[in-house]
């Protein structure tokens, strides 16, 4: 299969995050499978003319293009126009390119949350005008438009996360170039399930923090994240605890909140990132599928039920006290 | 090719983000040169009015390569404004995080955006092509299939220090979120032993002291020829290098800024200073000599420091040919990066290249595999100073008012945010990133930008790919996201 991979409105941390794949031959496990690079901004040789040209023969359908990744967002701005971003060499808006590709390609995957949403890049007063390939925000819609099927006959596969995990990425081009991927395999916002159908507090390393209600209260802190950081983890659809970063990472992990970035709007919450809003003395990351009552409920009980080890180690930066040793043996 | 013919190259690849370079080719050779960022996002309208520790989760995503530096900057700006003491730890913390993006970085641009030029069909004459396209070919020779495992390895580091690579939230106005256990101190010098030894056998052929102790371009050439060009990736580069004439291209000012490096207890590991080429010495600057010109951006305004900058685009403007701003210090256009770092810094390898070659295409690309031998033998040693159970990070609350410069050392060179805190929230935040002074249009003067000047009486052999034009953009390591914002 053919892959083409364009950057427009975003950082390009997902081909970064990307190349940091566990996996000892990254790009030979993608030809293994049959993917072809035909190009990459930042791993292939043609530049200038011959990326163009190249650019210029897959819209004519002169090559055909199996796998378009997009990542970024689409620049409408200013006033329509798509002048914020036009393709160097060529004058003309990225997203008039990305328009006449889209309508080539056997699937569409807009890699990252930018791509997919509009993400970042639209936060704020949305300067640039940005929007997702086939969303703004959790409007469908988007550049696309929310009819929008690629050849094969799928909406764009939103591979959403600020970064993307490149695991996320990477399995589902080998789940596509396989054959091994319908429409069965995307969530309600067209994302994959084998990710988005887990939620970044599954395998939380603080879950006796959370059982307990024993929260962080300053950065460092080992506690739950959720009461007063602004922790997202149990309603963020992602398996970032399951599946770890950059060897044996996560955001929990590295000390500070799950902003739930594999969201659309994540980059707008409507309150500050850092503290947890208080609606009144509910934090908002309780789960969304519990019943508020019983979270209050349940909370007060465990709070009071907290071991003197878990409320101790929840505000300190190392183990203050380490667990009991106890023969847990059959008695 | 006739006199004053203009070529336009885009999109310039193997860069972080977009670029399109104009040229003005007068009897085969560049008679002048204007270097677009085609791409604005608008992050300082973005950050406006929000609240000031919101910068944390939002200046990272400026930049997917630059991303820890961007932080960095952000928490530092945070820092002064919140008036914070980093206890130890957390300095080190942060900067074993940055020098591990920093060095990722340097490996990424020589393995993945550099090296492979030298694999173009059009070298298949030189002696050194064979070996050059086995091992640098874009996406298919053996230095991608190894380095990108590599790299990945050695930023496993990140996963430990910061959750993960690009965008993490562990780096804080008090230090590090993330605080590390006497059995993840070992963990973290196995890392960075492992990448050492990639290094030393792939990279160099030679220990990174041996590296680090290179005092001048004698030594260099002796050290080179002492095994053979297919011994070590550096050698096969110096081989390469000296056979087109690397060392003679791509000289800008070779005046060099740098904000200094890595500080621990209010020492840097790298020096900060401005290098004054006229008098060959490195004195002393003051950030508030720095003035962003927008006379050839297409923004409106006028020429200003950035606390008092204002971002506002205005597609249309006559004359404008760029999104990005000029940057100059004191009036002046200055280059930073690896070369401009070591330069201040002081190290007698850089000395001796920029006094007799000047700034180079080679001296660029020495000095941040320099940097690769110099950094990692500190951060080995920064993982010993670690005290596990004393504190990483400070804590303090955050003013209604106040002010806030974060300067700091990215990969690419000299990195600055200037916050501006009312009522509580951000007033104004501007940011000016490496690759807006070297990249930075004309000023009002006339004056190109340093990448502009360095252009200038390049042979244009093959006006679809100029290749040495090739050779001097990309020595640069631009990164054009971070460039405009």
């Amino acid at each position: 299969m053919n892959l083409l991979w364009l950057q427009s409105g975003g950082c390009g941390g997902c081909t970064m995050s990307l190349l940091c794949a566990d996996s000892s031959d990254l790009l030979g496990s993608l030809a293994d499978v049959g993917i072809r690079i035909l190009w990459h901004p930042s791993l292939s040789e043609e530049s200038g003319v011959e990326a163009l040209e190249l650019l210029a023969a897959c819209a004519a359908g002169e090559h055909p293009v199996d796998l378009l990744c997009v990542e970024g967002a689409l620049l409408r701005g200013p006033d329509g126009s798509g002048r914020f971003h036009r393709l160097g060499g060529s004058g003309r808006p990225m997203i008039a390119w990305v328009r006449e590709l889209a309508a080539r390609a056997r699937y569409t995957l807009a890699i990252g949350s930018c791509a997919a949403w509009g993400g970042v890049t639209a936060a704020g007063p949305n300067p640039a005008g940005a929007c997702g390939l086939q969303y703004e925000g959790d409007t469908p819609g988007g550049l696309l438009g929310s009819d929008y099927r690629s050849a094969a006959g799928l909406p764009v596969i939103n591979v959403a996360g600020c970064p993307t995990h490149p695991g996320w990425v990477v399995e589902t081009l080998m789940a596509l170039s396989l054959g091994q991927f319908g429409s069965d395999a995307l969530d309600a916002l067209a994302r994959p399930r084998f990710y988005a159908d887990q939620l970044v507090h599954h395998g939380c390393s603080r879950n006796e923090y959370y059982e307990f209600k024993a929260s962080a209260e300053k950065p460092s802190d080992q506690g739950c994240l959720m009461e007063n950081m602004g922790c997202k983890g149990t309603q963020a659809h992602a398996d970032c605890n399951l599946r770890p970063w950059n060897g044996s990472g996560s955001c929990t992990r590295g000390g500070y909140a799950c902003i739930s970035c594999t969201e659309p709007g994540f980059e707008e919450p409507g309150h500050p990132f850092g503290p947890t809003p208080e609606l009144p003395v509910i934090p908002i990351g309780l789960p969304s599928d519990m019943p508020k009552a019983w979270f209050v409920a349940l909370a007060a009980l465990s709070k009071s039920a907290t071991p003197r080890r878990v409320r101790d180690n929840a505000v300190a930066d190392h183990l203050a006290v380490a667990p009991a040793i106890r023969r847990t043996g059959l008695k | 090719m006739s006199v004053g013919e203009r070529i336009v190259l885009g999109p310039f690849n193997r860069v972080e983000g977009d670029l399109e370079v104009h040229l003005e080719v007068a009897a085969g050779r560049v008679a002048a040169a204007y270097v677009n960022a085609p791409l604005f996002r608008g992050f300082e309208h973005i950050l406006r009015g929000k609240d000031p520790r919101d910068a944390l989760v939002l200046v990272p995503r400026l930049c997917g390569i630059c991303s820890v530096s961007q932080s960095a900057a952000a928490a530092a700006a945070l820092r002064e404004a919140i008036g914070l003491a980093v206890p130890a730890n957390g300095e080190l913390a942060a900067n074993l995080v940055l020098a591990a993006e920093n060095l990722a970085d340097h490996f990424t641009h020589f393995y993945l955006f550099f090296m492979p030029d030298f694999a173009r069909d059009a070298y298949a004459e030189r002696p050194w092509f064979a070996a050059a396209q086995a091992r640098f070919k874009a996406v298919r020779g053996t230095a991608a299939a190894e380095a990108v495992p590599a790299r990945a390895a050695f930023l496993e580091l990140t996963g430990l220090l910061a959750g993960k690579w690009p965008h993490t939230l562990s780096l804080q106005p008090g230090g590090s979120a993330r605080a590390v256990s006497a059995a993840e101190k070992v963990r973290l010098y196995a890392l960075l032993r492992e990448f050492r030894r990639w290094l030393e056998r792939h990279t160099f052929g030679d220990t990174l002291e041996a590296i680090g102790a290179l005092d001048s371009i004698d030594a260099l050439a002796s050290w080179a020829a002492a095994r053979a060009p297919a011994s070590s990736d550096l050698r096969l580069f110096l081989e390469i290098a000296d056979d087109l004439g690397l060392a003679r291209i791509g000289r800008a000012t070779d005046r060099f800024l740098s904000y200094g490096a890595y500080t621990l207890a209010g020492r840097p590991l790298f020096a900060r200073g401005l290098w004054q080429p006229e008098e060959a010495t490195v004195t002393a600057f003051d950030p508030d000599d720095i003035r962003e010109d927008l006379s050839h951006a297409w923004m409106r305004g006028q020429t200003r420091h950035p606390w008092r900058g204002v971002t506002e685009p205005d597609p249309d403007k006559d004359g404008a040919y760029s999104w990005c701003k000029a940057p100059r210090l004191a009036g002046q256009v200055v280059e930073c990066g690896a070369l401009a770092r070591q330069m201040v810094d002081g190290h007698p390898l850089a000395r001796d290249l920029v006094a007799r070659e000047g700034g180079s295409v080679r001296a660029r690309v020495l000095c941040r595999l320099l940097e690769l031998a110099r950094v990692l033998p500190a951060m080995e040693s920064w993982v010993h100073a670690l005290r596990p159970g004393e504190p990483f990070c400070a804590h303090g609350p955050l003013p209604d008012e106040a002010t806030g410069c974060g300067l700091v050392e990215a990969a690419r060179g000299a990195l600055g945010h200037w916050l501006v805190i009312r009522h509580g929230r951000i007033a104004s935040y501007q940011i000016i990133a490496p690759t807006t002074w070297n990249f930075s249009p004309r000023d009002a003067a006339g004056t190109p930008g340093a990448l502009e000047q360095a252009l200038v009486g390049l042979p244009v052999d093959d006006a679809r790919v100029p290749l040495a034009v090739q050779h001097v953009v990309r020595s640069f390591d631009p990164c054009m996201v971070c460039t405009v914002h």
